[in-house]
């Protein structure tokens, strides 16, 4: 604690130093108008804004350096706001930075806590009040209101039920049918094998009977990637193998992970990469996880032709698609 | 419109419609003959300036191409087989520079060109003459201005396309370090012929799937977003909001930082 | 008497009457407040705030809060005809066809990123200069609460376009709400009033986002400044500057001027930002749909490192007795961020735990004389930094030429290197620093000018520091180590068990320091030279 002692001491406030313009005249009628320019271009800025809104057509282009063709209303009404803006705050900072006393002021500061006999008594009051409403004593009353603002709790959470369903099967279910036909999104165009190349993908959705409207909601289950290799290319197990139908396979489009459209696929490398947070599938495998956070493989649609040829899915997806949830049994 | 739509397709289900069909066929297959041998001069004189720009892409093959690819185009460990890959993927790859490659990295770049378009074109024609495969593109094909539809081409473009190239075509990470191009400034033919061969690791699109009628509308789509000015001052790349969060922490928080220590400073 | 000042007499006068405002204004008229360029970071989040209130507002008068399909046929002719929701249709609309709209729109986002990230820079000011400390634990805890609900508040903000990239964020802030253990599903459906995205997400996001939050921000910013003005402001210190003092430049008229010119500047900066770079461009993201996706799909970047953790974590689930429990989610989306803001929320507790410092604090520490707190900060710092950066990985590979793979796995190792490595070198940095200042003390100034002594020697000329100078270098506290009795006074082993050895531990890592020069040595030294 020796050196606590021997501290070096507190000089104090250094000296104040003034001002050119506390001082000098002249300086100090500068600095006032200084500040009148100020504040007088921001009004011009003001004009500017006003004509700019008034005068420039949305629609019209100005040409900047490096900016390129710009929009010339959102341009300058910008500009304009900027220019009002800005310069009532530089005016009103050099107002108070060359005007203004800039002495530097001491205030006392106090310690926050209560002088002792304050505390005391103030213990005394509270203690004084609560007995005379008895909340030392009557415990039936103080239990019951813990019990009605306990359960008052409750309502809020009661009445806000209505939000929405209960989910019951909806995250298991999909559009997909045994016959449900493949058809090109956009465009609704049903697919034969033969419009595949080897190496081509398509997007596809299932084929609605006539009359029904594609919800989002519908997309947001049923959306699927088709994709054509060589058979060959294929290693598979003999029920996912017969799944595939002459090396076109059919992979939930929904990211297994957090239920992004799995689209991006690698023609090369036979790889799908998720773009939100790079899970890689490798679809020879059976859209096996290879990279990325994703723990469970794209859920595969079982495909064939039906009697005029076009691509049919066989059946539904076998397992719920898209992310996990707590119900989910696999 | 979807009324219509429906009612063709059920046509197509009708079971005379696969005969119909048939018929309808032989019988363009025939007239096409039909005009085709009306003019023998001119389709002999074709034949034979065809035949010597095979020869002359042969040759050019197995000076350029072959180390790599095999002298009769059968690929190798390093390089794919290019028989039936036709004139288009061989107009694409030589015609963007992307082949020959500069040297063995994981992406071909697009570069400046090694053969001009007469060696291209002889080129796609021996790759061509050995299987079938899509044909190069002419500038005939590209209408994309008068029947290309810009809304249209964005929602295919954004189903089909956005997912590597990015939204506004500005490209995009793939998986081990490559990489989708930007495809601003990318010439229309190239980027239709890119569609119909896949090269590299994009994926084909054919004709059944994205008509011809929708690839020009994606090409459309493509030239709006390049020539769109900016609407709403800098663009930022066009990247997402990486790049804006990268300008309020230097140019936003930095100006306001700046200010703010002029603000405290005393004044002389 | 002018005219004008007889007016405002008789103002004041009806308001007093009505208030005795008088005696409580005169007093807070004179309040201090210390200039420092740092203390204006608190200054621009109240300004942000106050314009995105503003901007916000204006938006809300086109704005149509709906998922309802509308076709389009406004005047951005690359989506004629496009089916699309009223709510993305009312953007383009707010964007195209309302004059000055799109610049309300870019300042209203601009000033959120800048709302966020002054947010951000504020805390570190608050963390790094100790101004948490007592008195001031509860300001610092509705700090980390305006945090947490500003990063809410901005999620919730740009997904109300519903354009394909905000769209793309909703789809993953589901699949976190559904991948919570036994009730996720249920949350979910009733979030989203049925399967996802459904039709009534956003109409419900657009009243919590423009009435609820804002409330509950307005309350927190009022009881946060209420206590600031209470409490006065801390000060850093500096001759004449004590534990019992507050030095600075009054209310009126300085600090007014200065503070009230200072919310027209971020104003300003802002409406520039709004005016010459473009920010969120939805007409080019197209409208949302779930089977669609853009490369390179990222939040803003106060979400961003959030995004960054879900990438790199591991791909972990549990299937048991018919139950899924994602980890892959869990860990990144809850766990890990929940940690982090708990940790930050109780920090200034868990500090004077160790220290057991129980007085008052308005003096602030310089950051290398608290060389463990600037090293927790610093490591923090490279916590979020190292995710972030993994959150705009892609972007990151494409520009600079490396791949997603690599950047995941750098960053997936360097997530447990980094921040402790981080967290030794500030250390040492922030000793080394004390040691320099001991030194110049000490010895002074080295003016880089050489002087041959009569016997040949060449030395250098040492200049002395100002008394103000030296007594800035020398004035903070040494930290002693608390002392933890071995045994109590029975003779029983460690008596506050291994919490008390933790304790211990901790404070003796904390008190490390170099000493502080004192008079005396430099007097003993100043002998020695002359």
């Amino acid at each position: 604690m020796s050196n606590e002692i021997s501290k070096f001491s507190d000089p104090g406030l250094p000296e104040h130093i003034h001002r050119k313009s506390d001082s000098d005249p002249m300086a100090e009628k500068r600095a006032e108008q200084q500040v009148a320019i100020l504040f007088l271009i921001s009004a011009l800025g003001t004009v500017l804004t006003i004509a700019s809104y008034i005068f420039i057509k949305q629609g019209t282009f100005v040409y900047l350096p490096i900016l390129g063709d710009v929009e010339a209303s959102q341009l300058f009404l910008g500009l304009g706001l900027t220019i009002s803006l800005i310069f009532i705050g530089f005016g009103a900072v050099q107002w108070a930075r060359r005007l203004m006393p800039d002495t530097e002021v001491i205030a006392e500061r106090h310690e926050f806590r209560s002088e002792e006999i304050d505390r005391k008594e103030f213990v005394e009051t509270i203690k004084e009040r609560a007995a005379t409403a008895g909340l030392g004593r009557r415990s039936l009353i103080k239990r019951s209101l813990g019990l009605a603002l306990g359960l008052i709790g409750l309502t809020p959470l009661v009445m806000l039920r209505d939000l929405g369903p209960l989910p019951k099967k909806a995250l298991n279910e999909t559009s997909w049918k045994s016959g449900t036909r493949l058809v090109t999104d956009p465009g609704n165009r049903p697919i034969r094998p033969e419009d595949l190349e080897v190496g081509s993908v398509a997007q596809v959705l299932p084929e609605l009977p006539e009359g029904t409207e594609r919800t989002l909601e519908n997309i947001g289950t049923d959306a699927v990637l088709l994709i054509r290799l060589r058979p060959t290319e294929f290693n598979l197990d003999a029920k996912r193998l017969s799944w595939t139908h002459n090396g076109i396979i059919a992979f939930s489009k929904i990211c297994s992970h957090m239920g992004c459209a799995v689209a991006l696929y690698e023609q090369q490398t036979k790889h799908l990469l998720c773009p939100c947070h790079q899970s890689t599938f490798d679809v020879t495998r059976a859209a096996k996880v290879i990279f990325g956070p994703a723990a469970r493989p794209l859920p595969q649609l079982a495909i064939s032709v039906d009697s005029q040829g076009y691509l049919v899915a066989t059946q539904g997806f076998t397992e719920p698609i898209g992310p996990s949830f707590w119900e989910r049994s696999s | 419109m979807k009324l219509s739509l429906g009612r063709l397709s059920s046509y197509r289900r009708h079971k005379l419609a696969a005969p119909a069909l048939m018929i309808i066929a032989l019988l363009s297959i025939g007239t096409t003959f039909s005009i085709a041998s009306a003019l023998p001069s001119t389709s002999k004189m074709e034949a034979t300036a065809q035949s010597t720009m095979i020869d002359e892409g042969k040759q050019i093959f197995a000076r350029g191409c072959s180390s790599c690819h095999g002298l009769n185009a059968e690929g190798s460990s390093i390089a794919p087989a290019l028989v039936g890959v036709g004139a288009a993927a061989v107009d694409f790859q030589v015609g963007t520079g992307r082949m020959p490659m500069a040297d063995m990295s994981q992406q071909a770049m697009r570069k400046k060109p090694v053969y001009n378009a007469e060696q291209t074109a002889a080129l796609a024609a021996y790759v061509a003459s050995l299987a079938p495969g899509p044909d190069s593109v002419n500038d005939a094909q590209l209408t994309w201005e008068r029947d290309g539809n810009t809304a249209k081409g964005g929602e295919l473009f954004r189903t089909n396309c956005a997912m590597c190239h990015n939204f506004a075509a500005q490209g995009g990470a793939l998986t081990q370090g490559k990489y989708a191009p930007t495809l601003m400034g990318v010439e229309a033919k190239y980027i239709y012929e890119a569609m119909i061969t896949g090269p590299q690791s994009m994926p084909k699109f054919t004709d059944k799937t994205i008509t011809p009628a929708e690839k020009l509308s994606i090409i459309k789509y493509i030239k709006a977003a390049q020539s769109e000015p900016a609407l709403g001052g800098a663009s930022l790349g066009r990247v997402g909001p990486v790049t804006e969060g990268l300008l309020v922490w230097t140019l936003g928080l930095g100006l306001l930082i700046g200010i703010a220590v002029w603000l405290a400073s005393k004044a002389r | 008497m002018k005219k004008s000042e007889k007016i405002a007499g008789n103002v004041a006068n009806y308001v007093d009457e009505r208030t005795g405002a008088a005696k409580w204004l005169k007093k807070n008229l004179t309040k201090v407040f210390p200039d420092h360029w740092s203390f204006m970071l608190g200054e621009i989040c109240l300004y942000s705030f106050i314009i995105l209130l503003l901007s916000g507002t204006f938006l809300t008068f086109w704005f149509d809060p709906s998922q309802r399909e509308v076709i389009y046929n406004g005047s951005y002719a690359p989506l004629s005809h496009v089916t699309m929701s009223a709510s993305y249709a009312s953007t383009l609309h707010i964007s195209f066809d309302v004059r000055g709209g799109l610049l309300m729109r870019q300042i209203h986002h601009w000033a959120a990123l800048i709302f966020m990230a002054a947010m951000i820079a504020h805390l570190m000011r608050i963390f790094f200069t100790g101004a948490f400390r007592k008195p001031r634990e509860a300001n610092w805890l509705i700090g980390v609460g305006l945090v947490t609900l500003g990063i809410v508040e901005g999620f919730l903000g740009y997904s109300l376009p519903d354009d394909l990239l905000s769209g793309t964020g909703i789809r993953i802030a589901e699949a976190i709400l559904q991948a919570i253990p036994v009730v996720g599903s249920y949350l979910a459906f009733f979030a989203f009033g049925g399967q996802f995205p459904g039709h009534v997400f956003i109409p419900r996001i657009y009243t919590v986002h423009v009435l609820l939050l804002p409330g509950i921000f307005l309350a927190l910013i009022t009881i946060h400044l209420m206590l600031v003005w209470y409490q006065k402001h801390t000060q850093y210190p500096g001759p004449g500057r004590t534990e019992k003092n507050v030095v600075g430049y009054p209310l009126m008229p300085v600090y007014m001027a200065k503070a009230g010119g200072f919310f027209f500047i971020v104003f300003g900066v802002t409406a520039f930002l709004g005016a010459v770079a473009s920010i969120n461009p939805i007409w080019l993201y197209g409208p949302y749909t779930p089977g669609q996706i853009s490369a390179g799909s990222q939040p803003d970047f106060y979400m961003g490192w959030l995004d960054g953790l879900v990438r790199m974590a591991p791909p972990l689930e549990t299937h048991a007795f018919g139950h899924t429990i994602s980890w892959n989610i869990l860990l990144p989306g809850l766990i890990v961020p929940g940690i982090l803001f708990t940790g930050m929320a109780l920090y200034p507790f868990i500090e004077a735990w160790i220290t057991g410092d129980k007085r008052e604090h308005h003096l602030l520490d310089r950051p290398r004389n608290a060389p463990n707190r600037t090293a927790i900060g610093a490591m923090s710092l490279a916590f979020i930094l190292v995710v972030l950066i993994n959150g705009g990985n892609d972007i990151i590979a494409t520009h600079f030429h490396l791949t997603i793979n690599g950047i995941m796995w750098f960053t997936r190792i360097g997530i447990f290197v980094i921040p402790p490595l981080v967290f030794v070198a500030t250390k040492r940095i922030c000793l080394s620093l004390q040691r320099a200042d001991r030194e110049i003390v000490l010895h002074g100034r080295e003016t880089g000018r050489l002087v041959m002594l009569p016997h040949g020697e060449f030395i250098e000329v040492h200049e002395e520091l100002s008394p103000e100078k030296k007594f800035t270098l020398t004035q903070h506290e040494q930290n002693l180590p608390l002392a933890v009795p071995n045994t109590d006074s029975l003779g029983v082993r460690n008596p506050q068990g291994i919490k008390g050895k933790l304790r211990a531990r901790m404070s003796q890592a904390n008190a490390e320091q170099v000493p502080a020069p004192s008079e005396s040595e430099a007097k003993a030294l100043e002998g020695g030279h002359h």
